[in-house]
């Protein structure tokens, strides 16, 4: 019943770890694919440049903040 | 380059020599010393972040050789039994009991906050101390009402229309510029007025409440927006503003939108707007918070390594030192971006929420 119990707990850290490692994942890729566009916008038309790299900071912390979320219940759930 | 890659090389040198001396004389004793003596402490790494990304009764500075340099904080509680105690923290922080009252242990329900001991078991008094957060809170909030009075006082004197203040009148006038005319008048719109105080207030307080939790020296460093009941105030403040002064158009596109008949009468579409009614603002407490706090505890993570591995041998140490100071000072330049950053995405989402709720309905 002991390693249960220690088992359990270990299957919460190992939980955490990869729910952290995998929300790492997705924001690198999320965070990428907005880079890429932002990146393709400006090099069609580079007048419009700024607006884009502004446009791709705000949507970068957007979606920072769902990976975050699940960084955070991965430290609740440690 | 050339030069350039000559002083990297240089300091990279300066950096590393006193280490690489250091390992290569003496490395052996040091070890044997640190396996014999009863006082090289593992570092708690829970107790290190948990203890400074959290709340505290007094104001933990630092510890010159072994002497506690903290600034000691009120502590103000009601006791259901004995009335009103106000006492310096300082009688309470190594976990003494005093005037009945003391701070939980580790492991006990309420772990780190005050309790009091009375005849039916160990309850929570009514406790509006002055913690460290709240006294950053006052300090950060000091701060800011400094800054933008400060600013504004440059407009009493000259007309704003003949000539452009510089100095420091400038920055807040470039920065509330910089709100206005890129956030709020686009995104709330036409009646941008109203909303302008409360919009740009939430900016202000946000970056300088961000910036002042990376400066690490007092009474800078409390990790005030990185605590979440501060974020849920901001997040509440912006749902009423949000649902106080909405259309009667908002209100009818919650509760009976503009779709076929088959998803509004088992409410389906008003269910998920009354969801997104509160789900909005719920973002906007995690984004801030979660983004502030994983700033700081990959900042603390980063300089506990040279804590960690001082155990580990003195070359390893020194190295990692080096790592570690390296790696922190980038961190600490991407935690400006963040600060500004994040304040910024709570004033866009907080305008658009804003903006939406006042729309006028589209003409057929």
């Amino acid at each position: 019943m002991i390693l249960q119990a220690v088992a359990g707990a270990a299957l919460g850290k190992a939980g955490a770890a990869l729910g952290a490692g995998i929300a790492a994942v997705a924001a690198a890729i999320g965070i990428g694919k907005i880079g890429q566009a932002a990146l393709e916008a400006g090099a069609r038309q580079p007048e419009k440049a700024d607006h884009y790299r502004l446009t791709a900071i705000i949507v970068g912390a957007l979606v920072e903040g769902a990976c975050l979320f699940a960084i955070l219940v991965c430290l609740i759930g440690k | 380059m050339n030069r350039l890659a000559r002083i990297t090389v240089f300091l990279l040198a300066l950096l590393l020599w006193p280490g690489v001396s250091a390992a290569a004389s003496g490395e052996q004793e040091n070890l044997v010393l640190a396996a014999q003596s009863d006082t090289a402490g593992e570092l708690d790494m829970d107790e290190y972040l948990y203890g400074h990304v959290g709340d505290a009764y007094g104001w933990h500075i630092t510890t010159v050789n072994g002497h506690h340099v903290t600034v000691h904080l009120p502590v103000i509680v009601r006791s259901k039994t004995t009335g009103w105690h106000i006492f310096s923290s300082k009688h309470i922080e190594e976990g003494e009991e005093y005037e009945g009252f003391r701070i939980a242990a580790k492991g006990e329900p309420n772990e780190g906050k005050l309790v009091e001991e009375i005849a039916g078991g160990i309850v929570r008094p009514l406790d509006i101390s002055i913690t460290k957060n709240v006294f950053g809170l006052m300090v950060n909030s000091l701060v800011v009402v400094l800054l933008v009075l400060l600013g504004a006082r440059w407009y009493r004197k000259h007309d704003a229309v003949e000539e452009a203040p510089h100095g420091f009148a400038g920055i807040v006038e470039m920065l509330v510029t910089m709100i206005e005319d890129d956030i709020i008048k686009v995104c709330v719109g036409p009646d941008y007025k109203r909303y302008s105080p409360y919009l740009l207030t939430a900016f202000f307080f946000i970056f300088i409440n961000n910036l002042m939790g990376i400066i690490p020296l007092f009474p800078g460093g409390a990790n005030i927006t990185g605590n979440i009941a501060i974020t849920f105030t901001l997040a509440i403040c912006t749902f009423l503003a949000v649902n106080l002064f909405g259309n009667k158009h908002y209100y009818k596109d919650i509760f009976w939108p503009d779709v076929p008949v088959f998803l509004k009468a088992i409410p389906l579409m008003p269910l998920i707007e009354i969801i997104g009614v509160f789900t909005k603002p719920f973002s906007l407490m995690i984004r801030l918070f979660a983004n502030i706090l994983a700033g700081h505890m990959m900042l603390l993570g980063v300089v506990a390594v040279v804590f960690l591995t001082a155990e580990m041998g003195v070359g390893l140490n020194s190295g990692m030192s080096v790592i570690s100071v390296l790696f922190g000072v980038f961190m600490d330049i991407l935690e400006l971006l963040v600060a500004f950053l994040q304040a910024y995405v709570f004033t866009m989402l907080s305008s658009v929420f804003i903006g939406l709720s006042r729309q006028a309905p589209e003409k057929e």
